[in-house]
């Protein structure tokens, strides 16, 4: 557990920074970190891909399993997204039911992954309302230096991008590609006094005065967002930001495998 | 083991005395160890054994939570084997099941026999094991990784504690079961040793051997570690290895 006399005086610095511009790892208010992706880097999966964001490190794996249409929703398959923030991620992981921070952090990226129509659950029909595939989105944090949801996202993405339909495995037919028909990327920022810094790192994380989450499609849609954390913006600043994670969001997904096509 | 009425029993051994994946039968699948792979933790270790991916990272020796299980003569040590959903073919429910749970007790219990607890009075020494993928002696691997990960986070330990399976496939006795020889086989023994003093800190069997079988499967798992001990060291040393600078041009 951190000493709390040591992260005041962090924070104080942090902020400090901040005034003149400047960040703890010396990066730019508005540079990300570098972004590493492995796809494929789990073969147990039906999809699936390592993500390092900076120091931070998140795998998530794809699978798909024959199920049932839910009630209500006869034509479509199911999607379900999972984020599972273990002991081994960072120090302060307390024990028991999944936190409200990790349930937030499932939430905000299934949200982003089902507004930007990612996948069309109607093509995961098998017969109407009897058969359908069931697709889960796993995502297991390893090291949490900042950031979850971006890399999150980035990992799920580029997950689902090398998803194969196991047909064989259920016998059921031939395996086919998942098909992906929409990339969405989130971006997310904190405010740090009058600054606003994108890709936050742990540190920022534990000083900020807010955070803010957009999610954006290839098509220049904005298709979810997510205020968190203690603190407030202003419509403009997020009129201002949605700009800037547009930017973002369009140079992130050129890094997916498979390149700038959805 | 427990593929009673599986319906296609894949034949084991071929007629050279050849494993399935064409190992011999003291012969080890590809280990490969990496040392201090994460920011967070203390300590951590990753390794790729065949097919199985693993990753431990040690926190501590750290504040007890929950209080209650404080000890005032020593540091408990908390093992936590967890295998992510997505690390078997049959997507596993997340979160920890009767089999995940026995394991890190074993894992927890293993690991108190060598660290010097008495040194860290109420305090927590955290062990976290993450299955990413599975195939057959992930007990094992986690063990293995566990091992590099508390000697990265500099907590003191009697030795390092290599781990291997001795199973029985098509009626021999065979070393590192994979997941068919170990679904269809007759027998697994997963064992983690200490090598300086020779002794056994895990110990689990299951299946059929017979005495003798029992005393030349104990010998070919206590070599079958000495060969992972030999690799757990070498992760430690590149880890630790002073980096010099290059001459000046």
């Amino acid at each position: 557990m951190t000493n709390e006399v040591t992260t005041e005086i962090l924070a104080t610095h942090v902020m400090e920074l901040a005034k003149s511009g400047k960040r703890l790892d010396g990066r730019a208010l508005d540079e990300y970190r570098p972004v590493k992706i492995t796809p494929g880097y789990v073969t147990s999966a039906d999809g699936s891909a390592l993500v390092e964001l900076g120091d931070t490190k998140v795998l998530c794996g794809v699978k798909l399993e024959p199920g049932t249409p839910y009630a209500d929703t006869p034509n479509a398959g199911t999607l379900t997204t999972n984020a599972e923030v273990v002991p081994l991620s960072s120090p302060d992981y307390e024990p028991g039911p999944p936190s409200p921070a990790a349930v937030e952090l499932s939430r905000v990226v299934d949200r982003a992954i089902r507004a930007a129509e990612t996948i069309d659950l109607k093509e995961l029909v098998v017969t109407p309302g009897e058969k359908c595939w069931t697709c889960f989105v796993d995502i297991h944090i390893l090291d949490d230096c900042g950031n979850l949801i971006d890399a999150a996202l980035l990992a799920a993405a580029a997950a689902l991008k090398n998803a194969v339909l196991p047909a064989k495995r259920f016998e059921v037919g031939e395996d086919s590609p998942l098909k992906v028909h929409h990339i969405p990327i989130e971006t997310t920022f904190v405010r740090l006094g009058d600054a606003i810094v994108v890709d936050p790192t742990s540190e920022e994380e534990g000083t900020t005065q807010g955070r803010l989450t957009i999610a954006t499609d290839e098509t220049g849609n904005v298709v979810a967002m997510q205020k968190g954390k203690v603190g407030a913006f202003s419509p403009q600043d997020v009129v201002s930001l949605v700009d800037r994670a547009l930017a973002h969001g369009n140079r992130l997904r050129t890094l997916l495998p498979g390149g700038n096509h959805p | 083991m427990g593929s009673v009425g599986a319906k296609d029993v894949p034949q084991l051994l071929d007629a050279n005395g050849k494993r399935i994946d064409g190992r011999g039968l003291e012969e080890l699948r590809p280990l490969k160890i990496e040392a201090g792979v994460l920011t967070r933790a203390n300590g951590s270790a990753y390794v790729e054994w065949g097919e199985n991916k693993v990753m431990a990272a040690v926190y501590g020796p750290r504040e007890v939570h929950p209080r209650h299980m404080q000890e005032n003569t020593k540091a408990v040590v908390q093992c936590r084997y967890n295998m992510a959903s997505f690390s078997v073919d049959e997507r596993k429910k997340p979160g920890l099941d009767r089999r995940s749970q026995e394991i890190s007790k074993v894992i927890s219990e293993a690991f108190e026999s060598v660290l010097f607890v008495e040194e860290y009075p109420r305090t927590s020494i955290g062990i976290y094991i993450e299955i990413l993928q599975a195939n057959a002696g992930t007990r094992c691997a986690g063990i293995v990784a566990a091992s590099v990960a508390l000697a990265d986070a500099g907590i003191p330990m009697s030795d390092l504690v290599p781990a291997i399976a001795v199973g029985k496939v098509g009626g021999k006795l065979a070393v590192d079961l994979r997941k068919e020889e170990d679904n269809y086989g007759e027998a697994d023994m997963p064992m983690a040793l200490v090598p300086k003093s020779g002794r056994l800190v895990l110990l689990q069997m299951e299946g059929h051997m017979t005495a003798p079988e029992m005393a030349q499967a104990l010998e070919m798992g206590v070599r079958g570690c000495q060969q992972v001990y030999e690799v757990q060291k070498d992760a430690l040393k590149r880890r630790y290895a002073i980096q010099r600078p290059t001459e000046a041009v």
